[in-house]
């Protein structure tokens, strides 16, 4: 039966989003991790969605989701002057990574939200197929 | 009398089937709510069903698949393949992704309804048929 691919479908969508919360997460913990070089201090992690088509027709029905790689924010560290940090260059300059904590927050909250939509569609999914299954009982 | 079980069945055999494949694109639509690019596909529900059970529009020519890959034609036993048609987006975003999620997840939860529907309709109907085997 054609209906288990929907499993498939939302588990590649709840897959996905978890990375994206997994990313988000990682770059939340590291939006204070200062550095004294700014070509070694962390740099914001995004996720790449695609869709994965199936085939032609009919059969590209069904369109999983998948990540297709992570990649890092090319935006510059924003430098900061504290001295008296040990971390800090010989001008006296930090460099903070480029995560944008509000846009994270706002991240992971869609992240959030995708990922239990996924979830109810897959409930539902299978509230169906029992529901068929009973069928003439 | 004797009954043809396909034709006992009505439309809502068929129905069902078609109601399962939607559940399906709907269900990719709400998977890729966050893909660049995607765009929101559905099935026409009532054309598909109008030319799946031969009460297609006059004027509607139905093309016949002859050879292996040939697309969206109707198969061997009849059935053709549901055409999928791209949804028109009320808000585009800027990555070119069409899914309206509201909108797909109330598409999905009519789909639903209807499926239970139409399990309701074919449950009946077995019912009755046991009702008349077994004469109580």
């Amino acid at each position: 039966m054609s209906s288990f691919k929907i499993f498939d479908v939302a588990g590649t969508g709840m897959s996905a989003q978890s990375v994206r919360l997994n990313t988000t997460a990682s770059n939340l913990a590291n939006a204070d991790s200062v550095s004294g070089d700014p070509t070694q201090v962390y740099k914001a992690k995004h996720p790449l969605f695609e869709a994965i088509r199936s085939g032609i027709g009919a059969k590209a029905a069904t369109t999983g989701v998948s990540v297709k790689g992570i990649v890092e924010s090319q935006s510059a560290p924003t430098a900061r002057y504290e001295p008296g940090n040990p971390l800090a260059d010989t001008k006296g300059f930090v460099y903070a990574p480029n995560v944008n904590t509000v846009e994270e927050m706002v991240d992971m909250i869609s992240a959030s939200r995708s990922y239990q939509n996924n979830v109810e569609v897959m409930n539902t999914a299978k509230d169906m197929m029992l529901a068929t299954l009973r069928l003439g009982q | 009398m004797p009954v043809n079980l396909d034709t006992y069945l009505g439309v809502h055999a068929q129905a069902l089937k078609l109601r399962s494949q939607r559940t399906e694109v709907l269900a990719s639509n709400l998977a890729n709510v966050d893909t660049p690019g995607y765009r929101a596909r559905d099935i026409d529900f009532k054309s598909v069903l109008a030319a799946q059970s031969g009460e297609g529009s006059p004027g509607q020519v139905q093309m016949t698949a002859t050879k292996r890959g040939h697309i969206g034609g109707a198969t061997a036993n009849g059935t053709a393949t549901p055409e999928l048609k791209y949804r028109t987006p009320l808000a585009p975003s800027l990555d070119g992704n069409t899914v309206d999620a509201q909108l797909e997840q109330a598409q999905f939860a009519e789909n639903t309804v209807r499926y239970q529907a139409t399990l309701s309709f074919l449950n009946s109907k077995f019912r009755s048929l046991m009702t008349a085997i077994t004469g109580q």
